[in-house]
């Protein structure tokens, strides 16, 4: 298995987006195991502050030298925030996935759906069944 | 080993930074007739100050375009293993038939009546498709494999339409497809549903099933797959689809591997597209001229895109509009007639059993490849392929080598690089398809050469790393390319 930064403090969705609790709601992003999968990344859609996401709705895209992934959303609830410095800058994306990198704040319609999400060790147990699947 | 050489490589400016003020190709006579004043006939429309045109010689722009052309990777140079393009040799008899003037020359608006040995080539054209398909009738109208998927898909609404069947939004789609199934979908207005491969990369019953339901229109799917395998379970597929009352579009981008020796029709597909460059060894020009014909079974015949060429009972052939059900017309004329012409003389100069041949020859190919280099290259669905074979990049991890890096290496060795990070549910896959054409020779110079990559790649990653090395520019930066383009010339003076 790769070397991946996977940190304690976060939840992790199996669509590899990762997601910290904040007093305002969540902030999201991408983990530093899909950054490092897509490789340079140079282009990200995001949706409008004030679209309502419903949990596993495509909610935007990211595109890299290699390919054009959808990006899902890990919970449900309200665009808050979207970064825009992601639109002239999204290497932020490879340099800092965790900090300058974030990509939504969303607030929360079920608490229970960011407890439902992967812990560390589960997603980095999900990322080492991936890689042992051969593809 | 490698069959590349440095030759004579030119570099070359752009034709802007090559033009000299007052510099001029051809020499104008005086002017010998009365001259009219250009503003009274223009008005406003008159140019205050000339076009900033590059100003060359008539040599300037010949060597300029020359040389450029000698930058061309072509399958007329070399082998060109671009997996899911079908790089297919183009033989020059086609060039020199689509040539002849009778055919070549015929305009667009000629009345039928006077092209009638044209009429009767697409008509015949039609007809060998529809055969070597399965399919009950075949037009000829879209210029592109990726108008004739949108066709197809149109198709399938208005056949819905008409039996009021108003409920179907969804496609579903292997997600294994290629980008222009969902494309032609979602532009249909559908949603798209994608159904996950098995571990054998392979769409299986269960699969299908657990995704249909009564408002699912259709389902999408490419036989061989792009992982180059056979879809064994597509008769069972088909029934399901069809029991739940959607429709099969197969997706004719990998039609070369069947030729002669499967037919969709057969295996229940309703509507599918050929793409006569991949299939039928027309050019794939610089991004055309397409020609994507789209075959339908019985049930959609009434919804064929308009004008059909249609044989009357005299034996002559004539343009039918008249065809209250049609998705109406696809542009302006007939398509590109002229690809049209050359499919049409490489099936007869290859008959039937020629055509088996090139299908058995692709897929002898691919499988004398994957078996030579799947020692060297982690196969991640090991087992028989098609016309093609994926490869990935996982075996050669501990060195930090990756499939990029393979690929810009053999291109110092004189090859054009496979397909790269395509198909999406391969991590780093290497997608080869040499072709039917190729020798045992070629294959095997083909194959030492990704056998001598995988070993320098733990014997010195750095040659792969900063690869190409012996090309007129070296690695370029592909990321800043796509993050900060550039994307036309500007003169000096305007920043």
């Amino acid at each position: 298995m790769g070397n991946y930064d996977i940190r304690n403090d976060l939840r992790y969705s199996k669509e590899d987006e990762w997601v910290r609790s904040e007093a305002k709601g969540v902030t999201i992003g991408i983990s530093d195991y899909a950054q490092q999968q897509l490789g340079d990344v140079v282009f990200v859609e995001l949706p409008e502050v004030g679209r309502i996401l419903e949990k596993g709705e495509p909610l935007g895209v990211i595109e890299s030298v290699k390919t054009v992934a959808d990006l899902f959303a890990p919970i449900s609830g309200e665009v808050l925030e979207a970064n825009s410095g992601l639109g002239e800058g999204p290497e932020a994306i490879n340099d800092d996935c965790y900090g300058e990198g974030w990509m939504l704040v969303l607030s929360v319609a079920d608490a229970s759906e960011v407890e439902a999400l992967l812990d560390r060790a589960g997603y980095l147990q999900h990322i080492k069944d991936r890689e042992d699947q051969g593809t | 080993m490698s069959n590349a050489t440095r030759g004579i490589a030119y570099e070359e400016p752009l034709v802007f930074e090559r033009s000299r003020p007052g510099r001029r190709g051809v020499g104008l006579p005086p002017l010998d007739v009365p001259e009219v004043d250009a503003e009274t006939l223009l008005g406003e429309a008159l140019r205050k100050e000339p076009a900033t045109l590059p100003e060359l010689s008539e040599l300037d722009v010949v060597r300029h375009f020359t040389r450029l052309s000698t930058w061309n990777a072509a399958v007329d140079l070399g082998l060109y293993p671009l997996g899911s393009c079908t790089m297919k040799y183009n033989p020059k008899l086609n060039e020199q038939l689509a040539r002849l003037p009778g055919l070549a020359l015929a305009h667009p608006h000629t009345p039928a009546a006077e092209v009638q040995g044209l009429l009767e080539l697409m008509h015949e054209l039609e007809g060998q498709l529809a055969s070597v398909s399965g399919m009950s009738r075949v037009s000829l109208q879209p210029a592109a494999g990726a108008q004739g998927e949108l066709a197809g898909v149109m198709m399938i609404r208005a056949y819905h339409a008409s039996r009021d069947d108003t409920r179907r939004r969804k496609v579903l789609i292997p997600d294994s497809a290629h980008g222009t199934n969902p494309a032609s979908a979602a532009l249909n207005g559908y949603d798209i549903v994608a159904v996950p491969s098995g571990d054998d990369g392979m769409l299986h019953p269960d699969a299908v099933e657990a995704a249909m339901d009564d408002e699912v229109a259709a389902l999408m799917m490419t036989n061989p797959n792009t992982l180059g395998l056979f879809e064994t379970h597509i008769g069972r597929i088909c029934e399901i689809v069809h029991s739940g009352g959607g429709l099969v579009y197969g997706d004719g981008a990998n039609l070369n591997a069947l030729l002669g020796l499967s037919r969709p029709g057969d295996m229940g597909i309703d509507v599918m597209h050929f793409n006569l460059h991949k299939t039928f060894s027309t050019p794939h020009g610089g991004g055309g001229p397409g020609a994507g014909p789209v075959g339908v079974v019985e049930a959609l015949e009434p919804f064929l895109p308009v004008p059909v060429v249609e044989q009357t009972e005299a034996g002559g052939f004539v343009w039918d509009e008249d065809r209250p059900q049609t998705i109406g017309r696809l542009h302006g004329n007939h398509g590109n007639v002229g690809m049209m012409v050359r499919a049409y003389a490489y099936i007869l100069s290859l008959g039937a059993d020629g055509l088996r041949r090139s299908a058995e020859m692709a897929v002898l190919n691919a499988n004398y490849l994957l078996t030579r280099l799947q020692e060297h290259y982690h196969v991640p669905f090991p087992g028989r392929v098609m016309h093609e074979c994926v490869l990935s990049d996982r075996g050669l991890a501990e060195t930090g080598i990756t499939t990029l890096d393979v690929a810009k290496r053999l291109i110092d060795h004189g090859y054009h690089p496979p397909t790269i990070y395509f198909p999406l549910i391969v991590a780093g896959a290497l997608m080869i398809e040499p072709t039917e054409t190729e020798s045992r020779e070629a294959l095997d110079r083909f194959a030492d050469t990704l056998i001598e990559i995988a070993r320098e790649a733990h014997r010195d990653p750095e040659a792969l790393r900063t690869a190409p090395q012996r090309t007129r520019l070296t690695r370029l930066d592909e990321t800043r390319a796509a993050r900060k383009p550039i994307l036309r010339w500007q003169p000096q003076d305007a920043s």
